[in-house]
């Protein structure tokens, strides 16, 4: 089978299921199409919220933005996933235990008035619209590239997919859907970075892998890219940052406080039974988010040892080289000599 | 009532500490001590490096558990739990 064809029987397949799924749970109430009649379980509800929440940011471009920016990347790393921690203590239980649909009921009701509760549909609507500007943009090129097809179809295919399962399928659909979408994501990110550790490494484990010995020899992975883009003119990877200390520290305090108040992840939590387990389905949330969080240093640093590394280059492309082709070229616009050895 | 201003009394304490412990890691290991801290090596990492790549992630998860369980204690010791009106 040629590989179009095998491209279009996955894409297809997955759509199937998407759609298969919406179709099996179809909403029949309206407590079923807002909230899946508040029974979905913490840790199903977590897997959703995880695939939900990691987007075209994080699965496309984060390891990109991170081989890139070397130790200043971590603000992403720790302003994107910190925030969970302010959800679960300060957000999202007090929002489950009210029990209704939406923040902006919540709004309305706790201050008793109407203006504030359409302020809060406003800026509902602002936040959410420019996000899903962000996440349809990249629907559009990932469409356009596997389907091989001009931008404005993938973008009008990817968006009829998701219309046809959320409308048919309201939360309830979206849940499992979500958490098939997850599975997909997660051995989709997952396998190359095995690969790549365990080539560059011997040690499967990425998190591990990026703390281990370059198989072979005696000296630390990280040390040895260091020294490699130090000798080519570089900063070091572990040390550098664009930013300074204080534009760090609010650059990762306002994604931490951003990622808090995504009004489609705080809808998440009014579809769990009790409070009780709104708190620990955030938890179990950063969980499945963590295994993709903690992988993506380890793609971004063995990405670029790969990409810089000399010699490296010469004859049989190892595996792991479409990640690294990927994140290769997030970084060739900005840095064109540490991609010359491609 | 006093019951209940206990209860969020604890409640809130139990949030001071756990994010307390959510910025040391996060803002003061990963970015405002991240120099010093990278003096001492943690296998191949430095550590204020290790903290700001892996490490916070690690404790952050921890937490969010942590604070689920002690609330639902606290719930229990305070009567407010749900388990009564399933």
């Amino acid at each position: 089978m040629s590989l179009q064809a095998t491209t279009y029987l996955v894409v297809g397949l997955t759509f199937a299921l998407y759609i298969g799924i919406a179709i099996w749970s179809r909403a029949s109430t309206t407590k079923d199409f807002y909230v899946a009649g508040s029974h979905v379980h913490p840790v199903a509800n977590g897997m959703a919220t995880a695939a939900d929440w990691m987007s075209a940011a994080s699965f496309i471009s984060m390891a990109g933005l991170i081989a890139f920016m070397g130790y200043g990347g971590s603000l992403f790393l720790m302003g994107w996933t910190g925030g969970y921690v302010l959800l679960a203590m300060l957000l999202a239980p007090y929002l489950r235990k009210f029990g209704k649909f939406t923040v902006p009921e919540f709004i309305g009701d706790r201050y008793y008035s109407k203006t504030a509760r359409i302020v809060a549909v406003i800026c509902l609507i602002i936040a959410s619209v420019t996000y899903v500007i962000g996440q349809m943009k990249g629907i559009g090129v990932a469409f356009s590239r596997f389907l091989e097809v001009d931008y404005n179809v993938g973008l009008v295919i990817g968006m009829g997919i998701v219309f046809v399962y959320a409308v048919l399928g309201g939360m309830k659909g979206i849940t499992y859907t979500q958490i098939a979408q997850y599975c997909v994501l997660i051995f989709a990110y997952t396998i190359p970075a095995i690969f790549i550790s365990m080539q560059l490494t011997g040690m499967p484990i990425p998190q591990l892998g990026l703390g281990s010995t370059m198989s072979g020899s005696e000296v630390y992975l990280l040390d040895r890219l260091d020294q490699v883009l130090t000798d080519l003119g570089f900063a070091q990877y572990t040390t550098q940052a664009r930013l300074s200390s204080l534009n760090m520290f609010v650059y990762t305090m306002s994604l931490m406080i951003g990622t808090a108040g995504l009004p489609h992840v705080i809808i998440r939590f009014f579809t769990v039974p009790k409070v009780k387990d709104a708190r620990s389905s955030a938890g179990w949330a950063l969980v499945f988010i963590a295994i993709l969080y903690t992988t993506a240093p380890g793609v971004a640093a063995m990405a670029s040892m790969q990409s810089v590394r000399p010699g490296s280059r010469s004859g049989k492309r190892p595996a792991c080289s479409r990640s690294k082709t990927r994140t290769a070229t997030a970084r060739s616009s900005t840095r064109p000599i540490r991609t010359s050895t491609r | 009532m006093s019951q209940k201003a206990d209860y969020w009394k604890a409640n809130l304490r139990l949030i001071a500490f756990c994010l307390a412990i959510w910025f040391v890691v996060s803002f003061g290991f990963g970015i405002i001590l991240v120099e010093p801290l990278n003096g001492i090596s943690l296998g191949g990492y430095k550590l204020g490096f290790w903290f700001a790549n892996q490490g916070s992630i690690y404790v952050f998860v921890a937490l969010i558990f942590f604070y689920a369980n002690r609330m639902g204690k606290l719930d229990r010791e305070h009567d407010v739990h749900e388990d009564k009106d399933v």
